[in-house]
């Protein structure tokens, strides 16, 4: 299959999703005990009379069904997520203000999980039933059990507040330093906690993952071919049982990749990390639907993202994919 | 031949983790490899062959390690090499070819990539593209440069083989050992690779250790046999001196339990009243490939049709891919067919489109034998529950069942005690007398058994071969024989139908279609069986041996 | 029975979950009787440090920690039991169906399990139970909503593969009825992979339980482990135990499902951790 249709197919499918992603939308804001209009006002709107008579007008609330979702449909394809009325700004112009906050946290947690997930993951396998292996499997099981917010603030506790080390909240110092290079420095530094919080869940879920694919890659017939064909021990973990464990390590990466987005909402609500989770922690503090509903079609539409990276990546790493 | 062998196994002994079935996997085994020969390993299943060429390469897997003995590799023993020295032998000095070429290769590495990075690996300076597109063509591979860049999944089984026979040659090494390499293999394809074997063989004048359980490639290959049995050598000499004079028992009752490639049963009279008739059965399979291309096609089975009369076998051979196993799917109604038309004497209308609950009551009547034993049976229900379910559900008391269980058992000479028990405790070859017993529970016309001997060692599949022929006989069964094996199809039938590619080619008696084939690849399939002419002229031996027997 | 057993005491760490998961429940059970009243209630001053009399302090409003953390228990073990049984159940049945139907109806359910599990789930359950109103039905709801995904998808891949595996043609061939198909051959010999992830998932389900009431999204009305941290969130510079305690239980109980599903993995799949995969 030529890479054209190949990418003209993946198209279509993210469209459709995210198409069935608004449709859910539109049914979670009928869900609502109640009047739409109020939902869509949020707690801040609901009190008066002209904004949900506005409302009602902008959305169609009177029209029937079918049409109400042809509105709203049309309204999110021209990127208006609608208002927010408790801050008094449309919700698209606030979430893309935070977004990039949000995709260096989510962005750096998740390379950071990889690299050390699949490193530690190796190194077990390679010591399967020795301490190491039993130190990094012990430590996974210990990440993979503690809340993430927990982390968070058994870190800052440390880091923070006994040991001054790193920042314990925010994403710049109050006074930023001068120059580029010391402000680029400045947010690395307030980054690496949250990060790191964001990040251990994952690193124990994929190394986990990269140990046992290895164990079980390595008594298939091609590692034996490998050896018979007398490589040295570092080529045939490399080249052969790593390249190939790694396949369904990819493959859970970005299913998850959706989670990490999830995750991201409460690290940063523990470190008032100022991206789209913030913003949502705050929307449901003032119960601002509106807020929330456009924070879920923005965070579908990263996860959408994500997913390509990961198709990508697999469809270089695996030749079999889209040949067959 | 050169007086120092190129190999030499002496007194070799590997031990077995404590637990296991015996103490020592091979017990003071010694051989002799010279260059330019091929030394036939033989032996069924745990027999220790394989442990034997693994002790060679240093590849023993774990908790398993060899106790005593020698091996010589050119005159240095290479027994408890260190991992380096090791290295530098294993493709070096020897080549591996294994069983299944459809996993032996890397699946995200290109094919002439696999074998570039072994010349690099053992120090080839400039690993050129040139040098691994003469592999490739060395081995008969056609097109070797588009080839050299294809990934392992575009190859078929036969040139995966044959992309396995180029590395293990390319550092021209002094012993190749190929544990049983054509056994996963189209028998067309096994007799192309052992052809291919062979001229390497001779071209290059190495030495070849050859693996297998199968005498006729013995026959058509060796120049020196040893047997292996539960560990040890039981008898070694010339390939004429096995193959004619066995020596001891084993090797006798292994070549006894080879099928002749000559049909034991007489013709079944063909006055015998109709049970089945078929006709013009297709089946298509279609797979979706992508959203802008049209769906790939395959037809699986091509207007086919057969009649079977009471008391008859009809033997169905056909390589993989045949469509001989969905044939027998369609006639059992496993899979519905797109068309055709199966008559029933006795049920009214056609088999293929009877209604739910007449198709329930014809049920019974067709039961089925299935090729893994170790598939076909639930392995959470007893023995004795997995026999009575038929009956039971087809309104029998639990004490007639329990009966009926008892009889059953014996009839497939199983102990009574089996009934109580879960199919794990039982071998391959119980496990296909349970699925016979589970088949006839409900004293079915017609048996359609799907290569229900492919699974099991030699020596148990002419048990089971044995088994089914009596039952036949004693029941009157009628029976649809699916089967890869023409020497097997020639064993139990009267009738033979071939088929390649959806399509019965040829059918008829099976004397006819054996001696006298009419179709060119039924004489394909015939010239291919391995040890063809020592087949022939065993049976003759036989024959007269058994003449003046009387 | 007992084979299963042995193979389960054989994992030491799933037998101390055992024990630890046994505590809580226990914990969870007694909760009224060690810690009568109502765990809102002050009991004393605020923001006392652990001592004797009050072994995990109290908390801004002088409510004693120890009673919180007793009381949770029972919202938190509801909740991860309620829900997993929901979702199983779902995931299961479209799984099965999906399996063993196979054709136009398999595509349509894993199509439709694939949106599911591309829709970030936190954020559709934190819409979810914010829309519903927080408690803990909806809390269960929402949770069950977005956990079933992969259990419809083991499902599917055991009844597809024991679908076509030869006992169950046979069993076809006797000419028994797909009902009793599915129910004697297919879901036993599938039922202990299912019961191993869906002790797993009972973890999964009390970690995101947690979150959500960290949130301030638990039921009102009901005290829990999650929604304690987040009330102490603001004051861990001085009061440690506040989040430190409720976090400890968390973890505890998760550790303790996680050890135990891997002890029943051991026990009931015995040949995927020796050889591999079954044949």
């Amino acid at each position: 299959m030529g890479r054209l249709s190949r990418a003209l197919i993946w198209i279509g499918k993210s469209l459709a999703v995210l198409v069935a992603i608004v449709v859910l939308n539109f049914c979670l804001i009928r869900l609502a005990p109640g009047d739409p209009a109020t939902v869509l006002a949020g707690e801040a709107g609901a009190s008066d009379p002209h904004v949900l008579a506005e409302i009602r007008q902008q959305y169609g609330l009177d029209r029937p069904l079918p049409e109400q979702l042809a509105i709203y449909l049309r309204a999110v394809v021209s990127l208006d997520l609608g208002f927010s009325y408790r801050n008094q700004r449309p919700v698209a112009d606030m979430i893309l203000e935070r977004l990039p906050a949000t995709l260096l946290l989510t962005g750096s947690a998740f390379l950071f999980a990889l690299a050390i997930g699949i490193a530690l993951g190796s190194a077990a396998a390679r010591r399967v039933g020795r301490w190491v292996d039993s130190a990094i499997s012990v430590a996974g099981l210990v990440f993979y059990a503690m809340p993430i917010f927990w982390i968070g603030l058994l870190f800052v506790l440390l880091f923070s507040v006994a040991l001054g080390w790193l920042p314990p909240f925010g994403m710049r110092s109050m006074i930023p330093p001068e120059g580029a290079a010391a402000r680029s420095l400045d947010v690395a530094a307030h980054l690496v906690l949250p990060a790191l919080t964001l990040g251990l869940f994952y690193v124990a879920v994929y190394a986990r993952l990269t140990r046992s694919s290895m164990l079980e890659v390595q008594h298939y017939d091609y590692i034996r071919t490998a050896r018979a064909k007398g490589l040295p021990e570092g080529r045939i973990v490399r080249a052969h049982i790593l390249r190939n464990a790694l396949l369904p390590v990819i493959t859970i990466a970005g299913i998850q990749a959706g989670q990490l987005v999830g995750g991201a909402i409460v690290v940063e609500t523990v470190f008032a990390w100022p991206g789209i989770g913030r913003l949502a922690f705050d929307g449901l503090l003032q119960r601002d639907y509106n807020l929330l509903l456009g924070i879920f079609v923005i965070c579908s539409v990263m996860v959408i993202f994500f997913n390509m990276l990961t198709d990508i990546a697999l469809s270089i790493a695996d030749p079999r994919i889209g040949a067959s | 031949m050169s007086v120092v062998p190129v190999l030499a196994i002496e007194r070799l002994v590997i031990d077995l983790p404590a637990g296991a079935e015996r103490r020592h996997a091979v017990d003071d085994v010694s051989l002799s490899l010279h260059s330019g020969e091929i030394l036939c390993l033989v032996g069924e299943s745990g027999s220790g062959k394989s442990m034997t060429a693994h002790a060679v390469t240093g590849l023993l897997p774990d908790g398993v390690k060899a106790g005593a003995g020698r091996i010589l590799l050119e005159g240095r023993d290479i027994l408890g090499l260190g991992g380096h020295e090791m290295q530098a032998i294993r493709g070096g000095r020897i080549g591996m070819v294994f069983q299944e070429p459809m996993t032996a290769l890397n699946p995200v590495m290109r094919v002439g990539d696999q074998i570039a990075e072994m010349l690099r690996f053992h120090g080839v300076a400039d690993p050129t593209r040139r040098r691994v597109v003469e592999l490739l063509a060395a081995v008969g591979l056609p097109e070797p440069e588009t080839l050299a860049r294809l990934y392992p999944f575009r190859l078929s089984g036969g040139q995966r083989q044959r992309v396995m026979i180029a590395m293990a040659l390319a550092l021209d090494p002094a012993v190749l050992i190929a544990d049983e390499p054509t056994t996963a293999l189209d028998v067309t394809t096994q007799a192309q690779i052992l052809d291919l074997l062979g001229q390497i063989q001779s071209r290059r004048g190495m030495g070849i250790l050859f693996i297998t359980h199968d005498f006729g490639v013995v026959a058509e290959i060796a120049h020196r046999v040893a047997v292996m049995q539960a560990g040890r050598i039981v008898e070694s000499g010339t390939a004429t001196d096995v193959l004619t004079r066995p020596a001891h028992a084993y090797t006798r009752q292994l070549i006894a339990a080879v099928p002749r490639l000559q049909p034991a049963r007489p013709r079944a009279p063909s006055s015998r009243p109709v049970l089945l008739e078929a006709r013009g059965i297709e089946k298509t399979f279609s797979a979706p490939t992508g959203l802008f291309r049209p769906r790939r096609i395959v037809k699986a089975v091509d207007n086919a049709g057969f009649v079977l009369r009471r008391g008859e076998t009809l033997a169905v051979v056909g390589e993989s891919g045949s469509g001989k196993s969905t044939l027998a799917r369609l006639v059992m109604r496993l899979m519905t067919a797109d068309a055709g038309e199966i008559k029933l004497s006795g049920v009214e209308g056609n088999l293929l489109a009877l209604p739910r609950r007449r198709l329930r009551r014809a049920r019974r009547r067709l039961q089925m034998v299935f090729q893994d034993p170790y598939a076909s049976l639930n392995p959470r229900r007893k023995v004795g529950d997995i026999i009575a379910q038929g009956p039971l559900y087809h309104g029998i008391t639990p004490r007639e069942a329990r009966r009926r269980v008892d009889e059953l058992l014996e009839l497939v000479r199983l102990d009574a005690s089996a009934a109580d028990r879960y199919p794990h405790e039982f071998s391959g070859g119980q496990r296909q007398r349970i699925a016979i017993a589970r088949a006839l529970a409900l004293e079915p016309e017609l048996l359609v058994a799907d290569e229900p001997v492919s699974a099991l060692d030699v020596s148990i599949q002419a048990q089971v071969l044995a088994l089914l022929d009596d039952i036949q006989r004693r029941l009157e069964l009628t029976m649809i024989f699916i089967t890869h094996d023409l020497r097997v199809a020639a064993h139990v039938a009267d009738k033979v139908a071939v088929m390649r590619r959806g399509v019965i080619v040829e059918t008829g008696p099976a004397a006819e279609v054996l001696e006298r084939p009419r179709h060119e690849y039924t004489r394909l399939l015939l010239s291919s069986i391995p040890g063809r002419a020592w087949i022939a002229c065993e049976a003759g031996a036989q024959d007269a041996r058994g003449e003046t027997m009387q | 029975m007992r084979e299963f057993w042995q193979r389960f005491s054989r994992n030491r760490g799933a037998l101390a979950g055992l024990v630890v998961l046994a505590a809580i429940a226990f914990a969870a059970l007694a909760a009224s009787w060690l810690f009568p009243g109502d765990p809102w209630q002050m009991k004393a001053k605020p923001m006392l440090a652990p001592d004797a009399s009050f072994p995990m302090g109290t908390d801004m409003l002088g409510r004693d920690v120890a009673a919180g953390v007793f009381h949770g228990a029972r919202v938190t073990l509801t909740i991860g039991l309620a829900s997993t049984i929901w979702a199983t159940v779902i995931g299961v049945l479209l799984g099965a169906v999906s399996g063993y139907a196979g054709g136009r109806v398999d595509e349509a359910i894993m199509r439709f399990t694939e949106f599911v599990q591309t829709i970030p789930s936190f954020i559709l359950a934190i819409l979810l139970v914010a829309i519903l109103q927080p408690g803990i039905s909806s809390t269960i709801l929402a949770i069950a909503v977005v956990t079933w995904p992969p259990v419809a998808r083991l499902a599917r891949s055991e009844f597809l593969a024991l679908r076509q595996r030869e006992f169950v043609a046979a069993a076809l061939t006797i000419g028994l009825p797909a009902w009793r198909v599915i129910l004697i051959e297919i879901l036993p010999n599938a039922a202990s992979s299912i019961i191993v992830m869906a002790s797993l998932m009972v973890a999964t389900a009390i970690l995101t339980e947690s979150a959500l009431s960290f949130l301030g999204l638990g039921d009102p009305n009901l005290i829990s482990w999650g929604y304690m941290i987040g009330a102490a969130r603001a004051v861990i510079r001085q009061a440690w135990w506040l989040s430190v305690f409720p976090g400890a239980a968390i973890f505890l109980t998760v550790l303790a499902i996680n050890l135990v599903g891997e002890g029943l993995n051991d026990a009931l799949n015995p040949h995927l951790r020796r050889q591999g995969r079954p044949r």
